[in-house]
């Protein structure tokens, strides 16, 4: 059973509302800031392995490059 | 020799293991977090002593259990990076440290809440708070001296010594209530008699650790992964994997 008669007695906790809202704020907003830092530098991440990538190609193309005009 | 039975493919099990494990601790996590926070905030029975201000309880303590916990966890992993030289120790040690500092953060933040109303003040430096903000520092410490290095082996020694030297601290956070003279009050489910609190009272408070405990090893194992591909963002498989989630996100 619902402990709160009515939603603004929910919200007022006791007269606590202050103290306790912003501990359940503070917190919200914690974890879910953890959270998206750990997905968004996982998505930056993966397109650095791709960059990553694409420069040792060139890298390998430049050098290969180079090496066929020495020869000639 | 451990170490040399351990082949380089161990990494990219652990990525995948992470992977397979996430959806479980992410969906059980989330529900059983919101179920535990609504139980607490709306149905668990009013404080007779400090009104609907003790519901800050259904954070504070969750908290303030998972930022001992993870510490722990944290100076495991340096112990092991450190004596069998375990790379994805290290890995784990470092994924480790930030969800830690955030929820010892938390529980730093909510106990001033609560401290305010109740006793009077925000901020006291008394033993207990006094040793949960040098909780906070040495988790700091071990990320930024993680940092400070270039070549991320030594890091990973580095920052496993101080993780390994911070646990000095656990016991003292523990012991703090009983050693000196607090304002915080003593212990209310850690005891080995039975908990000085009501059933109704004590569920969502113990689902809710639950809820914490799960959400923070999700968040876990996508740090850990993180961690893996920048150590190994030149490996063939890292590559591979790149690609892969590349191309299933154009689909979309």
């Amino acid at each position: 059973m619902m402990h709160f008669e009515d939603f603004s007695s929910f919200l007022d906790m006791g007269g606590y509302g202050l103290y306790v809202w912003l501990s359940f704020g503070v917190t919200a907003l914690s974890l879910l800031i953890l959270w998206l830092d750990s997905i968004f530098s996982k998505r930056s991440l993966m397109s650095q392995v791709l960059s990553e990538q694409a420069r040792q190609a060139r890298i390998k193309a430049a050098t290969e490059k180079s090496v066929k005009g020495d020869s000639v | 020799m451990w170490k040399w039975l351990h082949p380089y493919a161990k990494t990219e099990r652990t990525y995948h293991l992470c992977q397979s494990l996430l959806p479980w601790f992410s969906l059980l996590g989330l529900l059983v977090i919101v179920v535990a926070t609504v139980w607490g905030l709306a149905f668990a029975p009013t404080d007779y002593q400090q009104s609907e201000a003790y519901r800050i309880i259904y954070v504070h303590v969750p908290s303030a259990v998972l930022s001992k916990s993870l510490y722990s966890a944290m100076a495991i992993a340096g112990f092991v990076g450190l004596v069998w030289q375990v790379k994805t120790s290290f890995m784990a040690m470092v994924a480790l440290a930030p969800i830690g500092a955030t929820v010892t953060f938390v529980s730093l933040i909510t106990g001033a809440a609560w401290g305010k109303p109740m006793w009077g003040t925000w901020w006291e430096w008394d033993a207990r708070l006094t040793s949960q903000l040098i909780l906070l520092f040495l988790f700091l410490g071990v990320i930024s001296l993680y940092k400070a290095f270039e070549d991320k082996q030594q890091a990973g020694k580095a920052a496993g010594v101080m993780a390994l030297v911070g646990v000095i601290n656990l016991p003292i956070i523990h012991y703090s209530v009983e050693w000196w003279n607090t304002l915080h009050q003593g212990a209310t489910i850690m005891k080995f008699d039975k908990p000085s609190m009501p059933a109704e009272m004590l569920w969502p408070l113990l689902l809710a650790i639950l809820g914490w405990a799960l959400v923070s090893g999700a968040i876990f194992l996508i740090r850990m992964q993180n961690e893996i591909i920048r150590r190994e963002i030149k490996r063939p498989w890292v590559v591979e994997l790149a690609i892969k989630n590349a191309s299933a996100s154009k689909g979309k």
